[in-house]
């Protein structure tokens, strides 16, 4: 891709906005994050955007460009057709605050409901990579927030309050899987982080840019902890005889 | 109506990255109120980046190690300029902060016998870095997030401080203002931490983001505090160079730490070239050697061979690609080849991941099958704010530093995984320091509503006044720096950089941005440019006071190290003339330290 790129980039707030047009000269090897860079230099030194580490490490430059979830430090201007015009929009499951920014405190509010990580009294602090090598795939989570952006449950049904939301199974499930956890978050799960409204679409695994599965290696087993706890014809039957 | 939020705490700490984040955890454990502040979103600081690992002589691979040897290859590696009680209790303090890590949630890679494994990295003499394959900063930035928000410390995120306010001699608070809405905020605190790390947005390539700005080093200076070692910058010797996008992006030196080997574009490994004669018996003699070594480090056994010459220090292999691209051996986009992919490739993309991914996505290269195009970027701030080595205090009553805005750790030059352990065992010193002087200073200290009124002035001028993009102003400081104070400097250069900042110090003044307070990337870039100025500023006169090459700055008018300036810092202070710099001893090292340095 060479010469001029057609930006459509989305410049408003929360009382509305509309896409404006820039057009951005081509560099090898450029980025969406590096033409929003230009603008801002160029032609709208105003034009709000979050990024930090511009590697794909930080997980701030999250946004939506031509309809798809990505950060937009690792999507190169080359992957699109010659000619063809880049939109480039916030992420739709959160409130704009501006421009490219939205209001994305409920993950941080989400985040302060999950019980942290409290070691078994007297446990060896001895392990095996074997035994970290699923919790070390959640911990690569770098909490960009596409998975939450893409899910159904928050995008389309607005349940920040009730539903955690992947990226927060991911974060349960490593802690749950962490070899010498003491803590049970499986009563959370089916509360607070309503693990059941998920009906496992996949939608998330497929945005995530550190390539966690996230459905198949958090959410299942998650969810497969909930059911054998609370629904299990047995275990059900047996704690009616036990009386708890 | 007030006319401003209002907040008042015991200690607030500016910046939320591995040094912020301890210091707060410490500072509220301690009980006092603590609040935490910092322009990105929580967990999106720069030690996020770090990759290579955290240094502690924890002995777990090599059990020969041990704090006295950590402290003296520091010290070494600092060429004897570090603060000498800093790299004592930073290399003493250092295991107990790696395990206090996991015993808060992080998750290292393992030895084979299930303990925290630790590698190779340049100026090491054991393998002592605990990492987390090449995402050690993120498992740690999420590690001490989780545990700080657990604890209740209050965060105000994208928050930015623009002054320190002041009662008296005594830092009585700050000035913030939301990002998000423009609005200010005013801090009253009995102590004030600052962890705001590092300036490397002075240069054009660079591995920092656009929070690098040192806005704790010129708020401590304009508060009236030292800033010391400030000729004294990183540049990591490999850095991305091509595409143009990702220039500057870093590459951890664990690609060395694992085998990597540097080549010019004759094939010649040139790195042996450069080792400094008193150090050449450190190293592998031969290829082959080298390659033992490297092998003996796959599969997890102790060895008798030497390491490979890639893992000199930093300051030394950065020159030594600049010295290969400028006499015409450099590779198409000007930098030299970093080849991994003689290892085994399930090997590369599990201990390297990152480095896998980032140069598949960015570059279309597979580092698993073809060399790496690398040049030195700018990176690390080895000079900072003068503190206290037990405490963190600044030299201003009821001021604190740790981390990468604080000077003294590291002297000339920083080793490789010696900055996130100088994070968790300084955040913590700070964050206690910063404790104890709110109880022992209990009387809440006035904030000065002329010197608020001052900052809001001064912050909002940019849209008042009529002037240049911001963005092409900062572009003109950092082809400054970049031509006149880069890896290589001499005296015609520095007189020259300085008269050109001055010039650009003008421009700053009188930057003008357009649209409203909210989320407005231009205002906030053209307020942080004055600090990037300040420090800017520093670095030049304190290099062109310091007439010898030493770590990591090198003259070539100078090229030999003066015995004399091994027993100064320089320190800059602000003085009623604008910007003083001159030499100050440095602090007496007890015999029993120097004893382990020979």
């Amino acid at each position: 891709m060479t010469g001029d790129c057609t930006f459509k980039v989305f410049r408003g707030d929360q009382s509305g906005g509309e896409l404006r047009e820039y057009k951005v000269p081509v560099e090898t090897g450029m980025v969406v994050l590096d033409a929003i860079h230009w603008i801002q230099a160029h032609a709208a030194p105003d034009l709000a955007c979050r990024w930090n580490c511009k590697a794909a490490r930080c997980g701030s430059c999250s946004a939506e460009i031509n309809g798809r979830p990505k950060l937009m430090c690792k999507t190169r201007l080359d992957d699109f057709a010659q000619g063809e015009p880049i939109t480039v929009r916030p992420m739709k499951a959160f409130p704009v605050m501006k421009d490219l920014v939205t209001d994305v405190k409920s993950n941080f509010a989400m985040a302060k409901k999950i019980p942290v990580f409290t070691p078994q009294a007297g446990a060896e602090w001895k392990w095996y990579q074997q035994d970290i090598d699923r919790v070390q795939e959640f911990r690569k989570c770098i909490q960009c927030f596409l998975c939450q952006d893409v899910c159904h449950v928050l995008r389309e049904h607005n349940m920040h309050e009730v539903f955690a939301g992947p990226a927060f199974f991911v974060q349960t499930a490593a802690l749950e899987m962490h070899p010498i956890d003491a803590v049970d978050r499986t009563p959370l799960l089916r509360q607070a982080l309503g693990i059941g409204f998920c009906n496992i679409t996949k939608c998330c695994t497929e945005v995530c840019p550190e390539d966690i599965h996230i459905t198949d290696n958090a959410i299942i087993p998650l969810k497969e902890r909930v059911v054998d706890r609370y629904y299990d014809p047995l275990l059900r039957l047996w704690r009616k005889i036990r009386g708890r | 109506m007030e006319k401003y939020e209002r907040h008042q705490f015991d200690v607030i700490v500016i910046g939320a990255g591995g040094a912020g984040l301890r210091a707060a955890i410490e500072s509220s454990a301690l009980g006092a109120k603590t609040a935490l502040v910092c322009k990105s979103l929580l967990g999106k600081a720069h030690t996020v980046m770090a990759e290579g690992g955290i240094a502690a002589a924890l002995a777990h691979v090599d059990p020969q190690d041990n704090w006295q040897t950590h402290f003296r290859d520091t010290m070494k590696g600092g060429q004897f300029l570090n603060h000498w009680r800093m790299a004592q209790l930073h290399a003493q303090e250092a295991p107990d902060r790696v395990r206090e890590l996991e015993q808060w949630g992080a998750v290292f890679d393992r030895t084979k016998d299930g303990r925290i494994l630790q590698r190779a990295f340049g100026g090491h003499t054991w393998k002592r870095l605990a990492h987390v394959g090449d995402r050690t900063g993120l498992e740690m930035i999420r590690t001490l997030q989780d545990r700080g928000v657990h604890q209740g410390i209050d965060v105000f995120m994208e928050c930015t401080v623009v002054g320190l306010l002041k009662d008296g001699d005594r830092v009585s608070g700050a000035l913030a203002y939301w990002r998000e809405t423009g609005r200010f905020v005013v801090f009253r605190a009995k102590a004030v931490v600052l962890a705001t790390g590092g300036y490397g947005k002075a240069w054009k390539v660079t591995s920092n983001s656009w929070e690098y700005t040192g806005d704790g080093h010129a708020l401590a200076y304009e508060a009236g505090a030292e800033l010391i070692d400030m000729e004294f910058f990183q540049f990591h010797p490999t850095g991305m160079i091509w595409p143009p996008g990702v220039m500057g992006i870093l590459i951890t030196e664990a690609v060395r730490g694992e085998g990597g080997v540097l080549t010019n574009s004759n094939g010649e490994r040139f790195m042996w070239k450069y080792l400094p004669e008193n150090k050449r018996k450190e190293f592998a003699e031969t290829p082959e050697e080298a390659q033992t070594w490297v092998e003996m480090v796959v599969a997890g056994k102790q060895t008798d061979a030497r390491r490979p010459p890639e893992l000199s220090t930093r300051d030394n292999v950065a020159r030594a690609i600049y010295t290969e691209v400028k006499e015409g051996r450099g590779t198409p986009h000007g930098g030299v080849w970093l080849d991994i992919s003689f290892q085994d490739a399930e090997r590369v993309k599990k201990k390297l991941p990152s480095m896998y991914h980032q140069f598949k996505d960015l570059a279309d290269v597979d580092i698993t099958k073809q060399p790496m195009e690398v040049g030195p970027t700018a990176h690390y701030a080895m000079g900072g704010i003068r503190v206290d080595a037990d405490s963190g205090a600044a030299t201003v009553p009821g001021l604190f530093a740790a981390g990468e805005c604080s000077g003294g750790m590291h002297g000339a030059n920083r080793l490789g995984g010696n900055s996130l352990s100088d994070l968790v065992v300084f955040g913590r010193r700070a964050g206690m320091g910063a404790a104890e002087f709110a109880k022992q200073n209990g009387q809440w200290p006035a904030v000065d509503e002329i010197e608020i009124q001052n900052h809001v002035h001064r912050t909002i001028a940019p849209f008042e006044r009529s002037g240049e993009n911001p963005y092409t102003v900062h572009s003109a400081l950092q082809d400054v720096m970049g031509k006149y104070v880069g890896i290589f400097r001499s005296e015609n250069d520095l007189q020259e950089g300085l008269r050109e900042l001055l010039s650009v110090r003008e421009r700053i003044k009188n930057t003008h941005v357009e649209g409203s307070v909210m989320f407005n990337p231009g205002w906030h870039l053209a307020r942080d440019l004055e600090n990037l100025q300040v420090c800017a500023e520093a670095t030049c006169q304190s290099a062109t006071l310091r007439k010898e090459s030493r770590g990591a700055h090198s003259r070539t008018d100078f090229p030999k190290e003066d015995p004399q300036l091994a027993k100064v810092n320089m320190c800059v202070k602000k003085s009623a003339d604008g910007m003083t710099v001159s030499a100050t001893p440095c602090p007496m090292m007890p015999e029993e330290l120097r004893k382990l340095l020979q």
